[in-house]
């Protein structure tokens, strides 16, 4: 809205707020390191009916502040709802709704696939692909660990499957702002 | 000095007189220190008389009210008023008791996970754990509780916590990094309002609880008195806007008036003031104000465009914000001619549809008529404390509110048994006004045993019963939506040598005097009486049993289409 010194005409309002994205979100949320406060955070999400993609919860290099990284569909939720109610949590400092572009986020995934004597040589030729690390090798398994965007996890993910995966742990993003200036 | 002795400290120093609870093994320690603190502790007869107490103190005050409960069941029993807290902003700090810190968590005797329990219901929650940081910790609550949007905080202290020699030190400052509630409003957006105002034609101002917790009453009327425009409020903001006045619409929703949901429904601007279009005021969302654009003015950031996006949305207090909407506004120098048009719509909305009820027949007693033979008898100067039901709705279409605070009532989560303890919380805070109770033969029983705090505490409460044998809402929806198939809705209050309880042989129990009124050719006289007496009365007045609350936007029906 340009702002003159003309009157407004009513039709030259728009809404603002509550709305869909449609894309991505991931929420760099910093928090008080008290007790309770993970559960506060994803008590609120259960209330509100808001969905998190991924969570993920640790140290920041101030011991009593910690980071909460979010990843939040913003298709199906109101991302400005959800940071507005993360926000009237006290112990909440504060939160950055990162910009993909802006961003680096990573993600480590640990595969178990079964294998036989001749597709072990086959997955390790795919972790190398994919610049993993092949952790540990069994007689009937093989654990690869994978670290990189969401995309390149799943990619991997979607390969082994034939294989015959047999777990598969992922630790949800941590992301961090590209440049100079703090997340 | 004992953790406990300085709780008192603290509360002295936030100016805290009085408080309500009821104490047990958990806070024994504290109830010792209450023992020669010089604080006025009321002793209820449930917590959860405690808790609502205390709502109706800060309700009728404005300050913090305070409320203890011992651990395990005390502090469950707090539950509903801290969630009625929650629901309508009312600042409130309560003190939970909790077992010994070696047995949290181990099934100890009277061991309830009170934050757990208290979590989605909270502002904001302390377990302490550290008895050195009691003393700060209070006041951060009472900081919290009080400011920026109102609610509820909670603090938690385990037993031997609270027997702790600890170094008491008054504490002048709260530091709480994360809690900067945002006050002044953004400049641009006001010049905006100012200007989306003098744009309009047919505007309407929406204000609701968010006002008067604000203190913002003042700037409210003269910003409304100076543009002339028509103004409607929610069950939560009644007495911001004086009523009656030529410019106040009456209440909005589903059982306010049909001018003030009407004038909604054909606005093309409404100006919404602390207020958070909550389903009882709006009927089908989707529907509620079709032609307009919203400026929504809230201090909870939240709220603005939680329901309904807001065209201009304005974050701040609105006791600074409206000040400053006036001066832009005033400084446009709109024609208030513009308006016309608009009055003369609402006022032929006004003659044609008045609140009304069908008169009585003989000596039977409308309840509507009731609520209007108090407003007389106490010439509308009374502190109004409701329960929850049709009489509320009565209570707040046929008393008028020409004072913020004289209210008092559920309204977010609708907590039958809230009158009455608010009614002594009210007296306490308010002691020179008279307070009268409206209820129903649901609600009061609900909590009733507070009969014996009025009677200990010498309050001169008048309790109005508006009898009707009914759980009458419930009866009211069972009529109009359900087939008139009335389930559990009888509850023998009615009738003859056969009712019971019989409400006045119970005020006598209580030493309490009870009166009957039946015959609504002495209605107003008898009220009279019975309010001029002193001490408290407790009355029960037998009243049509199948009065329905009208008008009503049926649910899910959008406010045009509202019936009787
Ligand atoms: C604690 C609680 N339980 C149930 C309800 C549901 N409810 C809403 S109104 C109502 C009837 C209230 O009856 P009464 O107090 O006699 O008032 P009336 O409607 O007859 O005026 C009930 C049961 C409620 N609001 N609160």
């Amino acid at each position: 809205m340009v702002d003159t010194n003309e009157l407004l005409s009513l039709d030259d309002l728009h809404a603002a707020g509550s709305i869909r994205t449609g894309r991505k979100h991931v929420l760099s949320v910093l928090v008080e390191n008290k007790p309770g406060v993970l559960t506060r955070v994803s008590g609120l999400f259960t209330r509100r009916g808001f969905n998190i993609d991924t969570l993920s919860v640790g140290p920041t290099d101030d011991e009593r502040i910690s980071r909460i990284t979010l990843t939040l569909d913003g298709a199906s939720q109101p991302i400005d709802q959800v940071t507005k109610q993360l926000h009237k949590l006290i112990n909440v400092l504060k939160i950055k709704d990162l910009e993909p572009a802006e961003t680096v986020a990573r993600e480590l995934a640990l595969f178990k696939v079964s294998v036989d004597a001749q597709t072990r040589s086959e997955v390790r030729e795919l972790a190398e692909v994919f610049r993993g690390k092949v952790v540990d090798i069994g007689k009937r398994s093989i654990i690869v660990e994978i670290t990189g965007e969401r995309s390149k996890i799943e990619a991997f993910e979607k390969l082994v499957r034939s294989y015959g995966l047999v777990e598969m742990i992922r630790t949800g993003e941590v992301a961090i702002s590209r440049g100079r200036e703090e997340t | 000095m004992r953790a406990v002795d300085a709780i008192m400290e603290c509360l002295k120093a936030e100016g805290v007189d009085v408080v309500f609870g009821y104490p047990g093994g958990a806070n024994l320690p504290t109830y010792d220190a209450f023992y020669d603190a010089g604080i006025h502790h009321v002793l209820v007869r449930h917590e959860a008389g405690a808790g609502h107490a205390a709502e109706g103190y800060a309700k009728a005050t404005g300050k913090v009210g305070v409320a203890f409960g011992t651990s395990g069941p005390g502090a469950t029993n707090l539950v509903t008023p801290i969630m009625d807290a929650m629901m309508d902003s009312v600042p409130v700090v309560f003190f939970t008791g909790q077992v010994r810190t070696e047995l949290l968590g181990t099934d100890g005797f009277q061991e309830a996970d009170t934050i757990g329990i208290t979590m989605p219901a909270v502002k904001h929650s302390f377990l302490i754990t550290d008895p050195r940081e009691l003393p700060r910790t209070i006041h951060e609550a009472f900081h919290i509780a009080g400011t920026g949007r109102p609610g509820p905080v909670v603090i938690d202290l385990p037993m031997d916590l609270s027997k702790a020699d600890i170094p008491y030190e008054p504490v002048t400052d709260v530091h709480l990094p994360g809690y900067q509630p945002r006050t002044t409003g953004n400049a641009k957006q006001i010049r905006q309002a100012a200007r989306a105002l003098a744009a309009s034609r047919r505007p309407v101002f929406y204000t609701g609880g968010g006002v008067i917790s604000a203190g913002a009453h003042e700037e409210l009327r003269e910003l409304v008195r100076y543009g002339g425009f028509p103004i409607t409020s929610t069950l939560m903001g009644l007495g911001a806007y004086p009523a009656p006045d030529p410019q106040w619409l009456g209440m909005l929703g589903m059982h306010g008036t049909r001018t003030a949901n009407y004038s909604i429904d054909e606005a093309d601007l409404v100006v919404v003031i602390g207020a958070r279009f909550d389903d009882r005021v709006t009927g089908k969302l989707s529907e509620f104000a079709p032609r307009a654009k919203f400026v929504h003015i809230d201090v909870d950031p939240a709220e603005v465009s939680k329901n309904i996006p807001a065209h201009i949305p304005l974050v701040g207090d609105a006791k600074l914000v409206l000040p400053k909407l006036l001066e832009e506004y005033r400084a446009l120098d709109a024609d208030k001619a513009r308006l016309d048009a608009w009055w003369q719509r609402i006022r032929t909305w006004q003659e044609r549809h008045p609140l009304r009820y069908e008169p009585a027949e003989g000596t039977e007693i409308k309840p509507q008529s009731v609520v209007e033979a108090i407003y007389t008898v106490t010439g509308g100067e009374a502190i109004i404390s409701s329960d929850v039901g049709q009489h509320q709705m009565w209570g707040a279409q046929y008393y008028h509110y020409p004072e913020p605070r004289r209210w008092i009532n559920s309204g977010g989560l609708g907590t039958m048994g809230f009158g009455l303890p608010a009614a002594i919380g009210a007296q306490m805070g308010v002691p020179d006004r008279l307070n009268v109770v409206i209820t129903g033969d649901g609600s009061i029983q609900m909590n009733i045993q507070e009969l014996a705090t009025i009677r200990q505490e010498g309050l001169p409460i008048k309790v109005v019963i508006l009898n009707n044998g009914y759980l009458g809402m419930v009866r009211q929806w069972q009529e109009l939506f359900w087939q008139e198939r009335y389930s559990s809705v009888d509850m023998n209050t009615f009738g003859g040598e056969e009712a019971f309880p019989d409400f006045v042989k119970l005020a006598d129990a209580y030493g309490i005097r009870g009166v009957r009124l039946t015959d609504s050719t002495s209605l107003e006289d008898d009220l009279r009486a019975a309010f001029e007496a002193e001490g408290p009365a407790f009355i029960d007045v037998r009243v049509t049993r199948d009065e329905k609350v009208y008008p009503m936007i049926a649910p899910g029906e959008p406010a045009r289409n509202m019936v009787g």
